[in-house]
């Protein structure tokens, strides 16, 4: 799903000046990525070993971002938190656009009774609140964050689907498609080798903009005490977690939600600079 | 004539209203057996399980029924605004969500109201000055609320002026209607920003489109004052695509109402859903689920009845067809 409403790029705006932005937005995004597979020989201490009997401190020389309210090293759990906040969204992204692709294509190029069938259901899923949705069924169903990554899937399903057909109706007129059908090459290998080709750089830009999208959700899941299991070092579960010591240590919540923030709006500039390039 | 192509078109939109809502509550009445094991376990909650009280539930959830019957019943008692009685403290579903709607619907209130002043504004200062510093701002602005969710959003409001600055309470809604602003001022900022950077990049895009047509060019050639061309030829056809967007901006506010009101610690709709699904109250989760599916699809059909009141080719497009 992505809010890419912006059809009007500002033709004025000095491009240094947004490359700078862009060369941060990949360096965030390679910071998290490391984090994420490499964090246990990056965080300075375990992300669980509690302290009870100091709890929460500020930030001090000893640990950078301070302790939460078990003593336990904030910083390390902000870095090992890179992995839930990688693995879930790009499930999120890759698992709902695999579908989408599918039905996309076949809505797109088919017609008729296959694509008012596909149609309808996809508005329907878009008049549903989709944080709503995931939150009750989540919550009802339990299953922890693999629940809730695949309940994304399915909500996200609708709105790429609807991405992909639009770009798949673009292709249909074109001569290529034509030639095509003439030569009686099968329908199914229109789709996948002539058309797919021709909608993929599409996808891709969407697909990193559905990754920030998938970020922010399964954090607000795991803020609200779902998704994640209770202790795993997850960025949405450290607000949740830390809620209570705003005043004594600020700072357990003020880098978890930071790093929500950070990762999410550079896949979103990363999204947009892609959808730039590659639909140019 | 037009008044008859509305009337045609509210018509039109009810019959895939309600459809939409059955299918919904169909959804929602399905969570009891979507939830792991016996559905009287899961409606029973942490009460004692003697026979007695199960058979009750039994009766009282018509669990003896076939699925469909249940759900017709279900149904039938929901439309005589009978939502049943919550697992913990057994209170009816209704009075408690009587009591939690009236911070959630202010909170969202005044979110509307400076989303749809300072948002648009923005995106029309934005436009005019294209490319300049404040457009930057802008995008980058647009970047930023786009990818921040309101928890987020909101913690960070809370550490500034809550805690450094002092300057607002931390939580509850407060009492009385000073007090209770003053309690709601950084809620409602919190959950305005999340969905006022959708507003300004649509304004800013449409209004630059807009500002680029001829009849723009030649109401200037005509020597009209800017004021008159602003107002009357380019903010108003600029603003259909914000109505059109209406229905993802009231989703946007009530979704993201959840996360500011449990985030603040305030006692509205969306705590309690958070609430109810924490400890799995089933028929509060569909009482308020439904409340708010209701408060949707409501919403939206108003939003598609201003829209075709305010853009006159939909209007008469409506009679002729």
């Amino acid at each position: 799903m992505s809010l890419h409403l912006d059809s009007a790029k500002p033709e004025g705006a000095p491009r240094a000046t947004m490359s700078v932005a862009m060369v941060l937005a990949f360096v965030v995004v390679a910071i998290v990525v490391i984090c994420a597979f490499f964090g246990a020989s990056i965080a300075p201490d375990s992300p669980f070993t509690q302290r009870l009997d100091i709890g929460d401190v500020p930030p001090s020389a000893q640990f950078l971002a301070g302790t939460d309210l078990l003593g336990r090293d904030v910083l390390s759990r902000v870095i090992h938190g890179a992995w839930t906040a990688l693995v879930g969204p790009v499930v999120v992204a890759a698992g709902a656009f695999s579908i989408a692709t599918v039905l996309g294509l076949l809505s797109g190029y088919l017609g008729g009774m296959v694509d008012s069938v596909i149609m309808r259901w996809v508005d329907f899923m878009l008049a549903l609140p989709t944080p709503l949705v995931a939150i009750v069924v989540v919550g009802v169903v339990g299953g922890g964050y693999w629940t809730a990554v695949f309940v994304l899937v399915i909500l996200f399903t609708a709105p790429d689907t609807r991405i992909v057909r639009s770009a798949v109706l673009e292709q249909r007129p074109r001569p290529y498609i034509d030639a095509a059908r003439a030569l009686g090459i099968s329908k199914t290998r229109i789709l996948f080798i002539h058309i797919l080709p021709n909608v993929l750089p599409i996808i891709l830009a969407y697909v990193v903009l559905d990754f920030a999208f998938a970020l922010v959700n399964l954090a607000g899941l795991s803020f609200l005490g779902l998704g994640v299991e209770p202790g795993t070092p997850d960025w949405g579960r450290l607000l949740f977690e830390n809620r209570t010591i705003l005043f004594t240590n600020p700072v357990a919540l003020l880098l978890p939600a930071g790093s929500v923030i950070l990762t999410a709006v550079s896949m979103n500039l990363i999204g947009d600079w892609l959808f730039a390039r590659l639909t140019r | 004539m037009i008044r008859s192509g509305v009337a045609r078109l509210i018509l039109m939109r009810l019959a895939i209203a309600i459809p939409l809502l059955l299918i919904i509550s169909f959804g929602i009445f399905s969570l009891v057996h979507l939830a792991p094991g016996d559905p009287v376990r899961a409606l029973l909650g942490t009460r004692p399980s003697d026979p007695e009280t199960l058979a009750n539930l039994r009766e009282r959830y018509h669990l003896n029924d076939p699925f469909i019957v249940q759900y017709g019943k279900w149904l039938g008692q929901v439309l005589q605004g009978d939502l049943g009685r919550s697992i913990n403290g057994n209170r009816l579903v209704l009075s408690s969500i009587k009591e939690r709607a009236g911070v959630t619907v202010y909170l969202c209130l005044v979110s509307t109201v400076i989303v749809l002043t300072a948002g648009i504004l923005l995106g029309m200062l934005a436009a005019f000055k294209r490319g300049g510093r404040l457009d930057r701002f802008v995008v980058m602005f647009g970047v930023f609320g786009i990818s921040s969710p309101a928890f987020v959003t909101g913690i960070f409001l809370l550490y500034v002026f809550g805690v450094v600055l002092g300057w607002f309470p931390t939580f509850g809604a407060g009492r009385g209607f000073l007090d209770r602003f003053w309690h709601l001022t950084l809620p409602s900022l919190a959950l305005a920003l999340s969905i006022m950077a959708i507003v300004v990049k649509i304004t800013r895009a449409s209004m630059i489109e807009v500002m680029d047509r001829d009849y723009v060019a030649f109401a200037r050639a005509r020597g009209m004052s800017a004021m008159r061309i602003t107002l009357a030829y380019i903010l108003r056809n600029a603003l259909i695509p914000v109505v059109t967007a209406g229905g993802l901006i009231v989703i946007g506010f009530l979704a993201n109402a959840i996360y500011v009101e449990v985030t603040f610690a305030l006692p509205g709709l969306g705590s309690l859903i958070v609430d109810a699904v924490q400890k799995r109250d089933i028929p509060l989760i569909q009482g308020t689920t439904l409340v708010f599916a209701l408060f949707v699809v409501i919403i939206n059909l108003v939003v598609d009845v201003i829209y075709t009141l305010i853009d006159p080719r939909i209007r008469f497009g409506a009679v002729q067809s």
